[in-house]
């Protein structure tokens, strides 16, 4: 079965800028995938190679095994692209705008998915509303149904979440979700990264157009919580005990955060406290979550 | 929601179906409108006939027996027809580029000749409807033959396609709406005016005759004024093979443009 999305050694350059710099990618049918990376990184410019928006200096890329450029019509039928930028055509209602984007897709009829996607985004109240008359959240959650309007297999959503309300968020990953479920492969950058932690099976981390880590979201963690994990101590005494100095604390206000090699060490440090003569108020054993991995990823390339 | 109703295939479209939505968008954006997009220029239009005509009226006779009233109707209403075609597809460019609704477009499986024959086609068809409506005003102040109905429809045509498709590549070229608005003043405007809309060419001086044909749009108007009085300056075949020429040129290019993605696709 073909890759979901095939990328191989593409390279984009503005100019003298390198945008993207020999990636490789592969991602197969049904995967969450996430696309992380800093401003700038080159995330954009991937998904707008594979939506045909861009050209690739170098490389090549395809959607369900057809390549973007020698068979874009079958390529672009298989990918949904919610874009970064927000926007929308003034002079039509958000039904309009959904029916048009379906006939360019060459689907005609196709009210009754559309009604699903409406309510699905929870947009059926705005569906005569003119663009011009939503809230950016709107105006965001029509550009994911547009997206959608053609049941692509893939979907590709770049910062679908920026400037959408909470709840909205929560429902929106929910009906993404369930696309995934349903067998779409989903591809998005965020940079809410407890989002990617939460949704995302695999994770690709890009910095300056070169892929600096790629791995499930699982081993990422993992890997991470081996190397480092953390315990936040409030004690009942206000100077520390001598024989905690030595594991390299770092006060954090009226508490102290030490390293944590592993779980045994945590019964020394109580047992150093409780010698102290001192008793612990509060406790936490901090793990490190995604943004710590990629805080990690990033300075270290 | 229900996922059966998400199947993975992807669902049969109609080959033919990209194109035909296109086209109605392109048409429906200026029909919305139409106050600004064919009311408007046939107004103005209206009031060029009015003018010329009553200071002009006694004046001239271009063609022997067509009083000059009767003669500026075919060139104000082509006039019309080929500026609303420019307008239409270089306004409609330029604003989803600078909107970035282009993308709307830009994704779907849309071929480079799908997405110049529907904006050329819309553009074709506001320019109808702007010269149709003047023409009808027009006859109504002054007696209008049509010698040759066929030759009117495919002057119409033909030159509204060439407008239009120019109107694409000055809105692909243009990165601002002034620049487009130079083009549209420095370049459209004064070929249409100087296309003998206003006189017949032959009553120039020579230099000014021979520089009159080297502007393509001086054959649309003579072509198509030729489609009325069964007189011209020029021979109508010969205004035939030059327009014909320019809708060629003019829609390769754009197609060209399009093809090689040039500020569209980065
Ligand atoms: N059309 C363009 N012309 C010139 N440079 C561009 C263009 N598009 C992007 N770039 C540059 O390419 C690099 C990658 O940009 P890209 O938009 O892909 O980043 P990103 O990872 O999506 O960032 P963000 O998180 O801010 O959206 C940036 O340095 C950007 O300035
Ligand atoms: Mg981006």
């Amino acid at each position: 079965m073909s890759a979901a999305i095939a990328i191989e050694g593409l390279s984009k350059r503005y100019g003298s800028l390198q945008a993207l710099d020999g990636v490789d990618l592969r991602i197969e049918p049904g995967e969450f995938f996430g696309l992380l990376g800093p401003n700038g990184a080159g995330k954009t410019t991937l998904i707008s190679v594979l939506a045909g928006l861009a050209r690739a200096s170098e490389g090549r890329a395809s959607v369900m095994g057809h390549d973007v450029v020698d068979d874009y019509r079958a390529a672009r039928r298989h990918l949904g692209v919610v874009p970064q930028e927000l926007v929308f055509d003034p002079f039509f209602t958000v039904r309009e705008t959904l029916r048009i984007q379906s006939g360019y897709f060459g689907l005609r009829r196709n009210d009754a998915w559309i009604d699903e996607l409406l309510d699905s985004l929870d947009l059926t109240s705005k569906a005569d509303t003119n663009m011009r008359a939503l809230s950016g959240g709107m105006k965001r959650r029509v550009l994911v149904a547009q997206a959608l309007v053609h049941k692509p297999p893939v979907v590709v959503l770049d910062e679908p979440t920026a400037g959408v309300d909470v709840a909205l968020r929560q429902g929106l990953w929910a009906f993404i979700g369930r696309l995934n479920r349903a067998g779409h492969t989903i591809v998005l950058t965020t940079h809410y990264l407890e989002e990617a932690e939460a949704l995302c099976n695999r994770i690709a981390m890009l910095k300056q157009g070169r892929v600096v880590a790629l791995d499930t979201t699982a081993n990422l963690l993992r890997v991470a919580r081996n190397a480092q994990k953390t315990v936040r101590l409030r004690l009942s005494g206000s100077t520390l005990p001598v024989a905690l100095a030595a594991r390299q604390p770092v006060r954090d206000g009226d508490a102290v955060t030490i390293p944590l090699g592993n779980y045994a060490e945590l019964e020394q440090i109580l047992a150093e406290v409780r010698q102290s003569g001192e008793s612990v108020l509060e406790l936490d054993v901090v793990q490190p979550d995604l943004q710590d991995v990629f805080m990690q990823v990033m300075t270290r390339h | 929601m229900s996922e059966h109703l998400l199947p993975i295939a992807v669902p049969a479209t109609d080959i033919r179906g990209g194109f035909v939505t296109l086209l109605y968008k392109e048409t429906l954006r200026f029909w919305k409108v139409s106050m600004q997009t064919v009311f408007a220029p046939v107004v103005t239009t209206v009031l060029y006939l009015m003018i010329f005509a009553h200071v002009l009226a006694n004046h001239v006779e271009v063609f022997p027996g067509v009083a000059y009233s009767s003669f500026l109707v075919p060139g104000l209403a082509m006039m019309a027809a080929l500026q609303n075609a420019f307008a239409n597809t270089s306004s409609s460019m330029i604003q989803s580029k600078m909107t970035g609704n282009l993308v709307f477009i830009l994704l779907p499986p849309l071929s480079p000749a799908e997405i110049v024959g529907a904006y050329v086609l819309a553009s074709m068809l506001r320019g109808f409807l702007c010269g149709t409506a003047v023409l009808l005003v027009g006859a109504w102040f002054a007696p209008l033959p049509v010698a040759h109905p066929l030759a009117v429809v495919v002057f119409a045509m033909l030159g509204s396609a060439s407008l239009g498709a120019l109107g694409l590549v000055a809105g692909i070229y243009s990165d601002k709406v002034d620049q487009l608005s130079a083009f549209q003043h420095f370049v459209v405007v004064p070929l249409t005016f100087l296309a003998g809309v206003f006189y017949s060419v032959q009553t120039l001086p020579p230099v000014w005759q021979a520089a009159s044909h080297l502007n393509p749009v001086f054959y649309m108007v003579d072509g198509f004024r030729w489609g009325f009085f069964g007189a011209a300056d020029v021979s109508p075949w010969l205004s035939l093979a030059v327009v014909a020429a320019c809708v060629a040129v003019v829609n390769g290019w754009a197609m060209l443009l399009l093809k090689s993605g040039y500020k569209l696709r980065h």
